[in-house]
């Protein structure tokens, strides 16, 4: 008959030691990220839905929603197309100085989002070479839509081309071999093969791009000139009304904002359950 | 030695390949590369360069620059510290324990990636203000936070987390059991097995999670201006001096102060991939 002693797991803690290690590790969660959250939300309704829907149906924090959603669909298919193509390039070929291109793509995490856009304001803006060209051909830059889609492309730049590359080096050759070997083009070979291979690597690239495009706040606000209804996009919206102590229309826009994180953070958990954790694990975000 | 001049003969820049696209891709690639991204910084370079290196150390070596300096990084290392204390804590819980909310758990850490910086700095200053939910337990007893350097530590708390998180969390998944097994049979008590034997592993990813939340923080923006106060000499962060510089149209203050940020993330950036390398030479993988 077996006898019912449960001896003590050599690879685990005690019972205590591991509720309290949750309890620690849960209480700095919830101070830390849960809270925060939770208040974003709690201060948007302070006034109640009547006032939240004002707050972000007047003019301004429309005339800034659509700010928001144009760079996104500029920027994000922008920096879509180069992350599959740099990602081909260095996965699909072997070629000296791989290492250092894959350094160069990563480099925009980390550099601060404001030089990002100091960058831009040096390249642009008064006493620069570029500026009065792009002027003179009647296009203004700085201080106008097409410099937030430039420091937004900046900032954005390496998350698909870091998703994909680990994820398409994984994969290898072997799939694309075989279909130009069969008599496959070029372009077929990408559509019908590589595409449907890396498919959900380049959702969550995609996915984690847009987050950081739609919320982009440093890059932006050196070079948006906060021209209202023209160049204010929604984080600098909230920081607007913020300042002239219009906190809960603030809160409104930003709840506008977390609700778009929560649903990121929700698309990105269930992704990671359809393609697996192991190529879902870019840090670097 | 024989073996020299085949293997050169052997050196090829690109190795042969039936699948097309390599001009296509690559040539794409570096044009996007240079265009949004190299070029651009080349030009503060060039702006600094131009300054001359006495501007450049007068810019660079003024009071409140050197102050606003040393705020970003005492604030991003104390910040990052925090993190790699928690952060491990909770990446052994999320690895090791089962609990209910534990997906739940698992999915928020990443909040800091998905949400605004400029979400994340105003609902923290709510919470901190000597009036907010937090902020009132500490008032009567003379502790400010929000609008001192102890608010910067918290925004950076925040941003920082998932760095530490995601790069240690990994490495702990793939730890090989048995190896602690082997120290339990040899006599080691689960402490000692604990400090001796997995922290010293998890080690490079700690130290590589570090560098990663040190670096985001030291950069920070967003979240850090609303919590901050942004007092001159006190409460005033490297990147909003820039962002101040450059609403004067003063460009090449900006400039300097921007230049010297870029030399500083190069150092952190070269240290990440230091560590990453030793650790592969050391533990068989990057961190």
């Amino acid at each position: 008959m077996a006898r019912n002693i449960r001896l003590p797991d050599p690879t685990t803690e005690s019972g205590t030691v591991k509720w309290v290690t949750i309890a620690v590790a849960g209480l700095f969660m919830a101070v830390v990220l849960f809270i925060p959250l939770l208040a974003v939300f709690l201060e948007a309704f302070r006034l109640g839905a009547g006032a939240f829907l004002a707050a972000i149906t007047e003019p301004d924090a429309l005339a800034a929603i659509r700010l928001t959603l144009l760079v996104a669909a500029i920027s994000v298919p922008l920096n879509m197309v180069f992350g599959v193509a740099a990602a081909w390039a260095i996965a699909k070929y072997e070629f000296k100085g791989k290492a250092f291109l894959t350094t160069l793509i990563d480099l925009p995490f980390s550099v601060s989002p404001v030089i990002a856009g100091l960058v831009y304001v040096l390249l642009f803006g008064s006493g620069s070479v570029l500026g009065p060209i792009f002027n003179s051909a009647g296009l203004q830059v700085l201080f106008a839509v097409p410099g937030v889609v430039l420091a937004t492309l900046f900032v954005t730049f390496p998350f698909v081309a870091r998703e994909l590359i680990p994820l398409m080096e994984d994969q290898g050759t072997g799939d694309e071999e075989a279909a130009i070997s069969l008599g496959a083009g070029g372009w077929q070979t990408f559509w019908r093969v590589t595409l449907p291979n890396i498919k959900w690597g380049l959702l969550y690239g995609v996915l984690l791009c847009n987050a950081r495009v739609m919320g982009e706040f440093g890059a932006v606000s050196v070079v948006s000139g906060r021209l209202r209804g023209e160049t204010v996009t929604m984080p600098l919206q909230i920081e607007i009304l913020y300042n002239e102590y219009n906190f809960s229309a603030a809160f409104a826009v930003a709840a506008l904002l977390a609700l778009l994180a929560l649903v990121t953070l929700i698309l990105k958990a269930l992704l990671e359950r359809v393609y697996g954790r192991d190529h879902a694990g870019g840090v670097r975000h | 030695m024989s073996l020299a001049p085949s293997s050169r003969r052997g050196w090829r820049w690109k190795q042969p390949s039936v699948i097309p696209g390599f001009g296509l891709t690559l040539g794409f690639a570096i044009v996007y590369l240079c265009l949004i991204v190299l070029i651009p910084l080349a030009g503060v370079g060039w702006r600094s360069a131009a300054l001359g290196w006495e501007e450049f150390w007068r810019i660079g070596t003024d009071a409140r620059v050197l102050a606003a300096l040393r705020t970003s990084f005492w604030t991003a290392a104390l910040a990052a510290l925090v993190n790699a204390v928690f952060g491990v804590i909770v990446a052994w819980v999320l690895v090791r324990y089962e609990f209910p909310g534990r997906r739940i758990v698992d999915a928020v850490v990443d909040l800091p990636f998905a949400l605004p910086t400029a979400v994340a700095g105003i609902a923290l200053t709510a919470l901190y203000a000597p009036t907010g939910w937090i902020g009132q337990f500490f008032a009567p007893l003379g502790i400010r936070i929000a609008y001192t350097p102890i608010g910067i530590v918290i925004a950076l708390i925040f941003i920082g987390l998932p760095f530490v998180v995601r790069t240690v969390q990994p490495v702990l998944e793939d730890f090989d059991r048995e190896v602690e097994e082997a120290a339990a049979t040899l006599g080691a008590n689960r402490l000692q097995t604990i400090v001796s034997i997995i922290l010293p592993a998890l080690f490079p990813a700690i130290l590589t999670g570090f560098a990663l939340a040190f670096g985001r923080a030291v950069g920070e923006y967003g979240s850090v201006i609303f919590i901050a106060g942004n007092i001159p000499y006190v409460s005033e962060i490297a990147p909003l001096l820039i962002v101040m510089r450059l609403e004067e149209f003063n460009y090449p203050a900006a400039t300097a102060i921007g230049a010297i940020m870029l030399i500083l993330a190069f150092i952190v950036l070269f240290a990440v991939n230091l560590i990453q390398t030793w650790s592969r030479g050391r533990y068989g993988h990057g961190a």
